[in-house]
């Protein structure tokens, strides 16, 4: 999967989705449980908004200096074995990953959840050479078993089936006989998984934070499956964004803190699990060959732009729960393996405009995600900007639009002239008014009235009222 | 004490009667109120949608028209919000930048005027009837104004008020979102009303005349019993 997932129109993606009711359920009752636990939590530690400060100030620093931090976990990292690999382009990551598995002559690869690899197709890379790929993530993996359906959310990728869905798909793809009971569900994974782990030839994972002054990676996950990813396979390969980086421990613990909270509603998940280099003499397990791939794929472009913030990211998908807008037209509606909020803003930066022109629009500004955002990307503002881009840069913006809008700016620019349209506006609304209001209105007014009326407008302005008032004549 | 009205397009075209509500509200309270002749529409509508050269034209005249005012009150945090974020739109610019920060230093939205600067909660209001109240999003959020208009409620006589469940999520107005993605929106304010129906409530009021018309226009579609109401007709009562 690249990052973009559907070649069909936005407008028929998202009138898909809302007729998903399955989906519109799960998502919705899946948001309202994640954000209350949020809120519980950031409630119990206490602080919050320092902590999201602090939690800003980290991120802000380590892209400041994101050279000098690089440098120093490359470093790192060859001191303990490692090989670093930075690729500029998805396919120099793809290309250095196959090299690998070439070398040593991988047939199964087992992989931990992480969506940089999504964003580089990795998958599609790996199965070309003839390798079998076997995603490890509860989530991914009922993906991958249905055919591949792309994540529709940043951290539980199957958040918009619920369980008899999900029974249903292993019974037709792999003749499972249980019951939906997620207990019933886990269980039948985890025995299919444990194999896997033990036969594969390469595990490869992604990497929540990579801690800069000792070279490690540390990952988080609720299920277990990364550590087992990196115990048992000999070859380890960790694929990072370039910007997932903390100069020491005591940074990552804050992250940390603000990312389990912020994601699932938890003061810690079940396992936190930090990794340094390749098997020491006298361990029992560890790799004993290990690559850190760094990707790019468009960030350093990000660096030093307006949208240096959505950099900050910790991919807690915090902003995707309190979208108003996610809620009703889910993951998959956008169009690209980065969802909600974070998603409208990452994927035209990633993607390029063409393909995600419309997803900053897919938003009422309401800055809900800003609000939830445990390191302050003041995502609403991002979005806004991008629009401001697409109008004036990109010369996207539908023809009807900027014409409207010049009308606007000249309306707007004086007095008189808007006086005059608005005078219009009563009479021009009357053959579409009925009973003070107008249920089926024309030109862009129908988008509205197709849910709700649209109010007539008075007939005499407020300003009247009040002027003819001011003069001493009655109300 | 000398107070200027930002009435804002929505209530000058459409919502004549919110502005007839604050005018009687605050003199009432012992302002003094002048409507600017030449105040038009804040530029909000352009702004959002990523015209800003093309809104700051609008934002020009607002501030030319409002020089003068000691106090500007406007009855919707939104648009109130939009003052706030010129001198944003200005950065920089050595004319208009300070002109910018004036007006929105001396702007208030009108329960924020009322419970902050006049300092009273109880404007003597009586209204029978269960309520719930619709926290616009830029008004809470962007603005910060939360607790002046529940204060101001509290002290209606007759007026039970129902929290609102989801009272934080966005109605699905979003000024020009609420054509362009006109199905989305229907889907938000089709749940809103889902919300508002679940309290019980006979009186639905808000504090933003974009968010009313959207979800009072939902309102009146599905023939709900529910009367909307701005918070200025309801002091008013």
């Amino acid at each position: 999967m690249s990052m973009k997932t559907s070649n069909e129109r936005f407008h028929h993606r998202v009138a898909k989705e809302l007729e998903n009711t399955f989906m519109r359920g799960a998502v919705s009752s899946a948001q309202e449980r994640l954000q209350t636990r949020r809120l519980e939590q950031a409630d119990e530690l206490g602080h919050w908004e320092e902590w999201r400060s602090h939690g800003e100030e980290i991120r802000k620093h380590v892209l400041a200096n994101l050279d000098y931090y690089l440098y120093q976990l490359s470093e790192n990292v060859s001191k303990r074995g490692g090989h670093v690999y930075f690729a500029q382009t998805a396919k120099e990551a793809t290309d250095y990953i196959q090299s690998i598995a070439k070398n040593k002559n991988a047939t199964k690869i087992v992989k931990s959840k992480s969506m940089v690899t999504e964003e580089i197709d990795l998958n599609a890379a790996l199965e070309k050479l003839g390798c079998q790929v076997i995603e490890t993530d509860l989530g991914e993996y009922i993906l991958q078993v249905d055919d591949h359906e792309p994540p529709s959310h940043i951290v539980a990728p199957a958040l918009h089936k619920n369980k008899e869905q999900i029974r249903d798909i292993f019974k037709e793809k792999q003749g499972y006989e249980k019951s939906e009971e997620p207990e019933e569900l886990a269980l039948y994974v985890r025995q299919k998984l444990r194999n896997e782990y033990l036969t594969a030839d390469i595990g490869i994972t992604g990497c929540n934070f990579a801690i800069a002054e000792s070279g490690s990676i540390t990952l988080v996950t609720n299920e277990g499956n990364a550590d087992l990813v990196t115990a048992l396979p000999k070859t380890q390969i960790t694929v990072m964004g370039m910007e997932r980086i903390v100069p020491t421990f005591e940074e990552m613990e804050v992250l940390v803190s603000l990312l389990t909270r912020s994601a699932v509603g938890q003061k810690l998940t079940s396992y936190i699990t930090t990794l340094t280099g390749i098997k020491d003499e006298g361990d029992t397990d560890g790799p004993e060959d290990f690559h850190l791939v760094i990707v790019d794929n468009g960030r350093s472009a990000i660096l030093g732009s307006e949208f240096q913030p959505i950099l900050q990211c910790i991919r807690c998908a915090a902003c995707v729960n309190a979208c108003p807008v996610y809620r009703h037209v889910g993951g998959h509606s956008y169009g690209s393996i980065y969802s909600g909020p974070v998603g409208v803003v990452l994927s035209p930066l990633l993607g390029g405009y063409e393909d995600f022109k419309e997803l900053p629009y897919a938003s009422t500004l309401c800055g809900a995600c800003t609000d939830a955002c445990p390191v302050k990307i003041p995502l609403h503002q991002l979005i806004h900007r991008h629009r401001q881009v697409i109008v004036e840069n990109e010369g996207k913006a539908p023809v009807s639009e900027k014409l409207l809008m010049k009308a606007f700016g000249l309306g707007a620019s004086s007095p008189t002239l808007y006086k005059m349209a608005t005078k219009v506006a009563s009479p021009a609304m009357a053959p579409f008014t009925k009973d003070q209001k107008i249920s089926n209105g024309p030109g862009p007014l129908k988008a509205w009235t197709e849910a709700r009326d649209f109010p007539a407008p008075n007939k005499n302005h407020f300003r009247d009222w009040f002027k003819h008032r001011q003069q001493g004549g009655d109300e | 004490m000398k107070v200027t009205l930002f009435a804002t397009c929505l209530v000058d075209m459409f919502q004549g009667d919110v502005g007839k509500a604050v005018v009687e509200v605050l003199e009432r309270l012992g302002c003094d109120l002048d409507f600017p002749e030449h105040q038009i529409c804040c530029g909000q509508p352009a702004y959002n949608s990523g015209y800003v050269k093309e809104s700051q034209n609008a934002m020009k005249k607002m501030i030319t028209a409002f020089e003068h005012a000691e106090y500007v009150v406007s009855p919707s945090g939104s648009c109130a919000y939009m003052f706030k974020e010129y001198p944003e739109v200005f950065r920089g610019d050595p004319v208009w930048e300070p002109k910018a920060q004036a007006l929105a230093d001396k702007t208030y939205e009108f329960t924020e005027f009322i419970v902050d600067v006049l300092k009273v909660e109880d404007v003597g209001a009586h209204l029978e009837g269960k309520a719930t109240y619709h926290t616009s999003c830029h008004m809470t959020r962007l603005l910060g104004v939360t607790e002046a208009p529940l204060k101001l409620l509290n002290q209606v006589k007759g007026l039970q008020y129902v929290e609102l469940p989801g009272k934080d999520r966005c109605c699905g107005f979003g000024g020009t979102f609420s054509v362009k993605m006109g199905n989305i929106s229907g889907e938000m304010v089709n749940e809103k009303v889902q919300n508002v129906e679940e309290t019980r409530a006979d009186i639905l009021i808000g504090a933003d005349a974009g968010c009313l018309m959207n979800i009072g226009g939902r309102i009146t579609r599905q023939g709900k019993p529910i009367k909307v109401m701005h918070i200025a007709e309801v002091l008013n009562s």
